[in-house]
This record gives C-alpha cells, structure tokens and sequence, in this order.
C-alpha cells in the first residue's frame, strides 16, 4: 500500500470511520488558550463531563495579554477575567497551564515546538488556526472551533471528514534576501486565499529540506492562508535534532524507540496526491502584500496589479484597495509606513529576531516609525538577551515587548491607529485585523526591518 | 450548546456579494472576549455596520431595511481565516440559520454545522441567479430543503442540489451533537489510546 506521510499520520489515529460520513480521529495533543476554551469549558460543566486525558492538555495564554508590564493586574477587565477563566479551568480539570508570568508562557504555536510537546507523527489541535504551524515537525496539526475544543476536552477526540492530500513541490535554491516568510507568501499568491481549501499540504523539495526547523515553521503556519487545513514536512535529520532532550521528547529507550517509529514517517514513493504544484526556488523574490488578504501578494519590486488583470471579483479587489488607500498600477516601494511590527506565531521565534537585528545593526530607525517588537515566548525573550541582540536593537533605536500574540490580532492595546500603514511579520491582512481601520503590509522580518529602517517599503537586498 | 432543529427553511434572504469575506469581518478580534456565549449577534459584521461611534453605516446591507430574512447569501469563499466559532455564533445569534455561497472556509464550514447554521455550497452561477433575483425582488423567497438537500428560488422555479455527510445531515434535523455520539464510544477511545504507535 502506498501511503502518503499525511495518510500515515492520519490512518494511525482512526478509532472509528462513520459510514458515508468523517472518521473519529483520537487527538495526542490538545493546546488550549483563553480565548476559544472558556465556551467549552462552561459546556463540559453543563454536561457534567470530565476532561478525559487531562495530560495531553496544555493550556497557555497569548492571545490576551498584554507585552508591556506583564508583572502588574491586567488593566481591561474582559481580557483580565478571559485570563483568569483559563486558570481556573486548567486548574479545575488538572491541565499544566503556563499563564502570564509563568517562566514558559508564549504563544501557543511557540512554546509547543520549544518544550518538546510538538512530535513528529502526531495528531495535533487547538482553538487557532495557526495550528498548522505544528506540521513542520510531520505532525498532522490543525485548527478547530470551540464546539471541537470541547470534543476534545471530553474524549480526545474529533469528527471530521478525511481531507484531501496536496503536495506542493519548491526545487532548487532561494535568492539572496528570500526567507521563509517570502516562500510561503510566494506560494499563496499563485493559489489565492482559497486554492488549497479541502486540502492537507506536504511541503517537499530541496526549498523546504535546506529551510531550518523555525523556517519550517513559519511556511506550515501559513498553510491555513490559502485556505488549507493543515501544511507537513517530512522529518528528517534536522527534525530529530531540534527536538532531541526537549521537556516533553521521550528520553532514553523511548527516544531510540521513537525514532525507529518518526523515520517511516515519509510519504512512499508511488503514493498518490489529489493536486500537486511544482516550483522553482529562484522564481522567488522578496514579497510584500498590498490588500486585505495574504493571498493579495506580490514580489517587493512590483507594481499593484490591475483589477483587469486578476482572477476573482473587480468589487471586491477594488473594495479591498480602497480601503488600503492605494491604486492599481503603483508601485509598492516607497510606500510611507508608520509601523513595524516584528512578532507573532508566523515570525515570533529566535531567528527572525536575528535576521531583523542584522539589517538593523549599525543603522537607525526612521523617525516616523512606532516599531514594536514582540518575542513568541519567554524563552525567545531570553535568548534575544543572552545572544547579544537586545544591545544591538536597543542602539539603533529598537526597544523589546515581552511575549504574546500583540498586534497580531489586536486584542490587547497593540492596536495599529485606523488609517496607519504597518509593515508586519504576522500573517493576516484582513480588514481591521491589526485595529479598526489599520493597513496592514505583510512581510518577512528582514523587509520588516529594511522599512524600519527607511520609513518606507524598502528592497531588504538594499541592506545585504 | 443545544441549537433548534433544521429541516425546511423557507425565507427571504440578505445579499453580501463579496468575496473572501473573512472571519475577522464577520466578528473582529475584539469582541471574543467574553466567556460564555452572549451577545455575538449584535457585534456581526462589527465594522461593516456600524462606524466608530456605533452610528449604523447605511449603506451596509444589514442596516437596509429592504433586506432581511434567516438566510445569508455571500460571495466564494465565505469565513476563511480565524478558527473562531464566534463567526459562526454571531451568524446564528443574528438571527441567520443558513448561509449560501459557491464556497466556504472549512473550519467555518465545519464550526456552522457545529452549531446549528447550514452552510450550503452551490454552483457560482445558481448564486449569480440568486443575487440578481434579491436585486430585483427583495422580498423574493427561497426554500432550503435539507431532507432533499436542495436550494429553490421560488421565484424563478429553479433548484440546485448541494452536499452535506448523511452523518452532519442526520445531526441537524435531529439537533444531535458530535459530543454525544463521542461519548457513546467512549470506551472504544480509551480502548484505542493503549494501541498508539508511541
């Protein structure tokens, strides 16, 4: 039989398949934060049911927060008591909870990875769509709604209808200046918000091999971008070692045991894929978005594109650069931005911090930009710290936030003022995401860091 | 949290002929805040309806009063983004019980047959009909038949057939949730849990 590494996973975790209906799929992994758990909590209560494996729980608290005094009371009294309805009810349901101030807390998508919880092979979930981050290990990782928080709560488990298998192939090499971020900006904008719908992607060809662990990652996260469910690599080499000796990895014994089992873990050559896409890592250039969705994507050099020339709806794209303030047919570069902000699930981790700290090191930030930026977790706080790099950000006029999902999606005081033009490492673009009536660029830490810099879209090659 | 029945759904509808209507727009970050499940509706389309100072925005569609009806029509690709079940609550607490479109996000998807909304996929063209046929006629009728599985423009006598799992069908026109078939196998999940590969 040949299998996909995708069907691998999945058929591993059948317990049960509905006749012409989804499979009951057991879940090893559950991360829970406060803001899509309290609903499912107060459901488990109705129901007068336990959480059934309290120990693949784990719950953390991002969305919330806020990055600046975390050591005070949380000021807004909704996020305050969201907060604190999460530590009740990981207490409660004897969940390991890593709130604010806790030593391990941070973004849900970055703390799984850092301690180990995220394995190759596993059936991964959580309130947030950004799950998929979790693939980059071979894990089957993927966002749910609440009603599915509660599922799993009560019996560690899901219904769904098995998706259909994509595979999205990147040979040879990237382009001085290209990251990550540009790779998987690049790959929604030839498929659109929607190309991948229905669809689990596996990433695979020589791009995605020589991509490090945190690169993986930031590629898989944005899988849901263009509409898929979920995004995987293959683990390797590369795979094993980041996750070696980490909190959660099994030691020892179990480990070697573990590994005999994650090295089958590939898809077998004659397996077939519903839809494939075949690219060339040079076609890449460094990308930045110009409207309201990550798919709203083009090459940094380029000018707006004409809604004559675009596939979908002319209302629709018009709607959607009005509300950025631009026209068709300009050219993104020198483009005025008053924010930058360097963060998130998708670039939140230790090697965005050090590719923005190198465009910036030895320069200045432009006056007219407010930057903020916000590490993924306490220990991307600490390593920024401990590697030298808050000097350097702090001498050229960068100061840090401490962790959470910040202006990402504005639900604590990081909001971007309406009408103001943020260059952003996160991955939404949608109206009002980063604050009512916010502009939104989406880019990779170094563009990130190259207007920054300038005060305007910038080629981050200028500063190589 | 239980949700009423859905079988025959015979109603006007509202029309939002845009595309990618993402679930920030349908309910903004801000307002999921809350730990129960209170007052979504109200915050539907936050800022699409109403302008900072909460003053309606006319020209929205759900302040037109010539519009209204328990299904929402939408352009491709309606709910893509966020994972937030809010979306789908605020559709439901607004007063909506289906939303058709020639296609839905699937965590959306999935979050509306959860709770009660029936999402129902047709071709791009039978949506083309349906927004001319409300252009025209506000007032125009529209059956959604799930036991036949079947959207009616009453007015045009045209019909299209769309999909759903027998498994989701069964739920909605009972009321019956994945929680209680899970909890029926339960023994076979923990059955399961000992056989893992790791």
């Amino acid at each position: 039989m040949n299998k996909t590494l995708f069907d691998k996973v999945w058929d591993s975790h059948v317990v049960k398949s509905i006749k012409d209906g989804p499979d009951v799929l057991f879940i090893d992994r559950h991360m829970v934060h406060e803001v899509t758990s309290p609903v499912a909590f107060l459901g488990l209560k109705k129901r007068k049911i336990n959480v059934l494996f309290p120990e693949r729980t784990f719950a953390t608290a991002d969305h919330n927060t806020p990055t600046i005094n975390q050591h005070l009371p949380v000021s807004d009294p909704l996020s305050a008591k969201q907060l604190k309805a999460l530590e009740i009810n990981a207490k409660e349901n004897g969940i390991s909870y890593w709130g604010l101030g806790h030593k391990k807390n941070g973004i849900v998508h970055v703390i799984g990875p850092e301690y180990g919880i995220t394995q190759p092979g596993a059936t991964i979930v959580c309130g947030d769509s950004h799950t998929s981050t979790h693939g980059a290990f071979g894990a089957i990782a993927f966002g749910i709604g609440t009603s599915e928080v509660e599922m799993v709560l009560a019996t560690q488990c899901i219904i769904q209808p098995k998706p259909k298998k994509m595979r999205i192939i990147i040979n040879g090499n990237l382009n001085n200046g290209v990251t990550p971020k540009d790779v998987a900006l690049f790959i929604i904008s030839k498929l659109t918000t929607s190309g991948a719908t229905g669809y689990f992607v596996e990433y695979s060809g020589k791009v995605f091999e020589s991509l490090s662990m945190e690169g993986r990652m930031t590629v898989c996260n944005l899988s849901i971008e263009m509409g898929a469910r979920g995004g995987m690599i293959a683990p390797d080499k590369k795979t094993f070692e980041y996750i070696k000796n980490r909190e959660f990895t099994p030691k020892e014994l179990e480990f070697d045991k573990a590994m005999k089992y994650w090295k089958t873990l590939k898809t077998d050559e004659k397996a077939k894929f519903d839809k494939e896409y075949i690219f060339q890592g040079n076609e890449i250039e460094p990308m930045i978005t110009f409207g309201t969705n990550p798919g709203m994507g083009l090459p940094i050099s380029k000018s707006i594109p004409k809604a004559s020339s675009i596939i979908g709806d002319p209302t629709t794209y018009k709607k959607s650069l009005d509300y950025m303030g631009y026209n068709e047919g300009e050219k993104m570069i020198g483009k005025k931005i008053d924010f930058v902000f360097l963060g998130s699930c998708t670039n939140g981790r230790i090697e965005d911090f050090r590719a923005f700290t190198n465009i910036v090191k030895g320069r200045k930030k432009a006056n007219n930009v407010t930057a903020w930026l916000v590490p993924g977790s306490h220990k991307v706080l600490e390593s920024i710290k401990n590697e030298g790099l808050l000097n350097i950000l702090n001498e050229s006029g960068f100061k840090l936030r401490e962790p959470g999902c910040s202006a990402c999606l504005a639900m604590n005081d990081d909001k971007i003022p309406p009408g103001k033009y943020a260059v952003s490492t996160s991955n939404r673009n949608f109206e009002g995401r980063q604050g009512p009536g916010a502009r939104t660029l989406l880019a990779s830490p170094i563009v990130a860091a190259a207007a920054a810099i300038t005060g305007e879209v910038t080629d981050p090659r200028n500063f190589i | 949290m239980a949700y009423d029945k859905f079988n025959i759904l015979n109603s006007t509808a509202v029309p939002l002929p845009i595309e990618n209507v993402d679930t920030d727009q349908i309910i903004p970050a801000r307002f999921l805040k809350a730990t129960e499940r209170k007052g979504f509706g109200d915050n539907l389309f936050r800022d699409w309806r109403f302008y900072n100072d909460n003053q309606p925005k006319k020209d929205f569609v759900l302040n037109n009063k010539n519009f209204e009806g328990k299904i929402l029509v939408a352009g491709k690709n309606f709910g893509s983004g966020s994972s937030r079940e809010h979306a789908a609550w605020a559709i439901y607490d607004y007063g909506f019980r289906a939303v058709v479109s020639s296609f839905f996000a699937d965590i959306f998807r999935n979050n509306c047959l959860n709770i009660g909304v029936l999402p129902v996929q047709i071709s791009n063209d039978f949506l083309k009909e349906i927004f001319r046929t409300i252009e025209k006629n506000p007032k125009a009728k529209f059956k959604i038949d799930l036991p036949n599985q079947q959207i009616v423009n009453i007015l045009n006598n045209t019909n299209e057939k769309f999909n759903i799992s027998l498994y989701k069908k069964e739920n909605l026109l009972n009321g019956y949730d994945d929680i209680d078939f899970l909890t029926n196998i339960k023994n076979d999940i923990t059955t399961f849990a000992k056989k893992l590969p790791l």
